[in-house]
C-alpha cells in the first residue's frame, strides 16, 4: 500500500469518527438535561457531575426498599439510564441507613452522605396559594404532618382568617435549611394537582445580595443602634388623636386605652365598644 | 438459532452435538439475564443492577471496566465497590479471554447472531465493507468524549448497556437502537456491529490480549476446506493463520478478536478445532510446546 493511500484512508477514518464524535457530543448535551419534575436520589452530585459519575447500573433502584426510584428509559426527557423519582408519584421515604447511596458503586450518590436529614434532593415550595386549601381557612396540614422532619422542614404559621374574622389560617411554611426535598409533601397533597411541589433547589431558592444587611439583626448583634442612637419618636398630634403603626393610620380616639382595666366592664358592655 | 444455513454436511452427528457450545452459550447468556430479572428471592435480588455494575447475592460486586474508566475520565472518583467490581471483571476476562464477554455474556450477541443466521438463511450476500479496526477508533472516541465533555457520552447510545438495562428496567425506545444494529448487520455489513464497530468488544479484546485460553486447530491436517468454520465464525479472519498455517503460524488462534464462541469447534465434522490452554508465543504455538518441540499438540477437546 502506498503511503498516500494509507494516509488518505487514515484521514478519511479520522474525519468520519470525528464527525461521529461531534454528533454524539452534541446529542449528549441535549440528552443530558434533567427536567425539573425528575428528582435525583439522596446524595446525588450536582447534575453536571452526576451525569459523568453515574454508570447507569440501577443498583440504587434495586436497593430502594420502597421501589420509588426508576431508571430513565430511552425516549424519556431524562438522561437515559439514570435514576430519578417523581415526588407526586412516590417521594423518598428517607431511610436512616440510606441503602441507595450505599449501593452506588461510583459515588454519583455521594457516600459522604451519612445522615439522611442532610440530603438535598430538592426544595419544597408552596407553589399555589390560591389552590392550597390552608389559605382558604380549611384545616388540612397534610404536608405538615407527613413531613419526615415534622415541625422543622414545614411549620404551620397561624394567621388571622379575614374572611370569617374569627378563625385562624394554618399556613404551611417550608424552611429551606431543613427541607431535604424528599417529596412526601407533594406526594401527599390532597389536591388534584399538588399545591406544594418539590423542585431542584437552584430553580426556586432565592438569595439575598451579599451586601444586604438586615438592620434589626445588625442592631441585635451590635447591642445597639449602629447609625443614630435610638430615640422614641414622638408625634406631635392633635389632642385626642393617636397614630397606629399597624396600618390604621391616624385614629381619633382618646389617648388612653379603649378598654377599662376591669375586663368585666367590657364583657358587660360598659366599655368603649 | 441453528446453522441450517450452512450445509448439513454430517447427518450422522446429532443436532445437539453440532450445537453443543451454542446451547451452552445461549444458556449462559439467558441465565445471566434471568438472574437479573428474577423477582426478589429470600428478601433480595439474586443479582441486582445490570452489566454496567451489579451486585450478586449481596456479596459479589462486578463493574464494567470501560464504563468505570469513562466515569473516571469525567473527573468522578468511584466508590470502593466500583473498583473491586472492575478489578474482578478485569482479572476474569484477562484469564479467560476478553471477548468471551461478547459471545458468552453480551445480550447484543443474541441480536447479531440472529442477524448473521438470517443472513445465511436468506442468502443475503450484498454488503458493505468497513474496516474491522474501526472499533479501535470508536474505543478511542468513547474514551476521549468524557474527557472533553465531562459526560458519559457513549452511554446515550451504547446498544450493549442499552439492551441489558432495558430488558431489566424497561426498554423505552432502546429497541430502535437494537433494531438498527440488527438491520445493519443483516443488510449492510455482515457482522457489522460486533465484528467492526463495538468499542466494548474492542476494550474486552484488549483486556484479554494475553489470556491463556484459546481456540486452536490442532488437527488442521484433516481440514477438507468445507469452509463451515469460516461461515459461522463472527471474526473469520482469525481462523486462517491457525488453520492454514500461513507463514509457519502454529495451530493456536491467537488473535485477540477471537470471541471463543466455539462455533468452529462444533460445526467442524472433522473435529479440527479444540481448546488450547497455555501462553501462546508470537508464532501461534503454545509456549510449552514450542519448548518441547517434539510433543504433538497437547490440546484438549473442549466440551466446556
Amino acid at each position: 500500500m502506498h503511503r498516500r493511500d494509507f494516509l488518505t484512508g487514515l484521514a478519511r477514518t479520522a474525519a468520519g469518527v470525528g464527525l461521529m464524535g461531534l454528533g454524539l457530543g452534541l446529542y449528549s448535551r441535549r440528552a443530558a438535561s434533567l427536567p425539573a419534575w425528575a428528582l435525583r436520589p439522596p446524595g446525588a452530585l450536582p447534575e453536571a457531575d452526576f451525569d459523568g459519575a453515574c454508570i447507569r447500573c440501577g443498583l440504587c433502584v434495586r436497593d430502594c426498599p420502597f421501589d420509588m426510584l426508576h431508571l430513565a428509559r430511552l425516549g424519556q426527557d431524562i438522561p437515559t439510564g439514570t435514576p430519578y423519582f417523581v415526588a407526586r408519584e412516590a417521594g423518598c421515604e428517607m431511610c436512616e441507613d440510606i441503602p441507595c447511596v450505599k449501593a452506588c458503586p461510583t459515588q454519583a450518590l455521594d457516600h459522604g452522605l451519612t445522615d439522611i436529614n442532610d440530603a438535598d434532593m430538592g426544595l419544597a415550595v408552596v407553589s399555589d396559594q390560591e389552590a392550597c386549601i390552608a389559605f382558604q381557612g380549611l384545616r388540612c396540614e397534610v404536608c405538615f404532618n407527613i413531613c419526615p422532619i415534622r415541625g422543622e422542614a414545614i411549620t404551620l404559621e397561624y394567621r388571622r382568617n379575614t374572611r370569617s374574622g374569627k378563625h385562624a389560617l394554618f399556613i404551611p411554611v417550608v424552611h429551606s435549611d431543613r427541607c431535604t426535598g424528599c417529596g412526601k409533601c407533594e406526594e401527599a397533597c390532597i389536591l388534584e394537582e399538588a399545591a406544594i411541589k418539590v423542585l431542584p433547589r437552584h430553580l426556586i431558592q432565592g438569595k439575598l445580595g451579599e451586601h444586604y444587611r438586615l438592620g434589626w439583626d445588625e442592631q441585635q448583634r451590635a447591642g445597639g443602634a449602629l447609625v443614630t442612637p435610638d430615640a422614641e419618636h414622638r408625634y406631635n398630634l392633635p389632642e385626642g388623636m393617636r397614630y397606629d403603626h399597624g396600618g390604621e393610620g391616624l385614629i381619633e380616639a382618646p389617648d388612653d386605652a379603649p378598654f377599662s382595666d376591669n375586663p368585666l366592664d367590657t364583657l358587660n358592655g360598659g366599655g368603649a365598644l | 438459532m441453528s446453522e441450517q444455513g450452512t450445509k448439513a454436511s454430517s447427518p450422522s452427528r446429532p443436532w445437539l452435538h453440532r450445537h453443543r457450545w451454542l446451547v451452552l452459550r445461549r444458556f449462559n447468556q439467558l441465565g445471566i439475564l434471568a438472574m437479573f430479572m428474577l423477582p426478589p428471592l429470600f428478601g433480595g435480588m439474586f443479582a441486582a443492577g445490570n452489566l454496567s455494575s451489579s451486585m450478586t447475592l449481596d456479596i459479589l460486586p462486578l463493574t464494567d471496566p470501560l464504563l468505570l474508566v469513562q466515569s473516571m475520565l469525567t473527573g468522578a472518583w468511584p466508590a470502593l465497590t466500583g473498583f473491586v467490581g472492575a478489578a474482578l471483571v478485569l482479572v476474569f476476562y484477562a484469564v479467560l479471554g476478553g471477548r468471551v464477554f461478547c459471545s458468552w455474556v453480551c445480550p447484543v450477541n443474541l441480536v447479531t447472531d440472529f442477524a448473521a443466521w438470517l443472513r445465511r438463511r436468506l442468502g443475503i450476500r450484498a454488503g458493505g465493507r468497513i474496516s474491522r479496526n474501526l472499533r479501535w477508533w470508536l474505543l478511542g472516541l468513547v474514551l476521549l468524549l468524557p474527557l472533553v465533555t465531562g459526560a458519559m457520552v457513549w452511554e446515550y447510545v451504547n446498544p450493549v448497556s442499552m439492551l441489558h438495562r432495558g430488558l431489566i428496567f424497561g426498554l423505552g425506545y432502546a429497541w430502535l437502537i437494537l433494531a438498527a444494529v440488527f438491520l445493519y448487520d443483516l443488510l449492510v455489513v455482515p457482522r457489522g456491529w460486533c465484528g467492526h464497530l463495538c468499542p466494548m468488544g474492542a476494550c474486552y479484546a484488549a483486556i484479554g490480549a494475553a489470556a491463556p485460553v484459546h481456540i486452536a486447530a490442532p488437527r488442521r491436517a484433516r481440514c477438507d476446506d468445507c469452509m463451515d468454520c469460516f461461515t459461522v465464525c463472527p471474526e473469520p479472519q482469525v481462523i486462517k493463520p491457525a488453520l492454514k498455517a500461513a507463514a509457519g503460524h502454529g495451530p493456536v488462534i491467537d488473535s485477540i478478536d477471537c470471541t471463543k464462541c466455539g462455533r468452529c469447534v462444533e460445526v467442524c465434522d472433522r473435529e479440527v478445532f479444540g481448546l488450547a490452554l497455555g501462553w501462546v508465543g508470537p508464532d501461534g504455538h503454545l509456549r510449552r510446546e514450542a519448548e518441547a518441540r517434539q510433543t504433538p499438540a497437547g490440546l484438549q477437546e473442549g466440551s466446556a
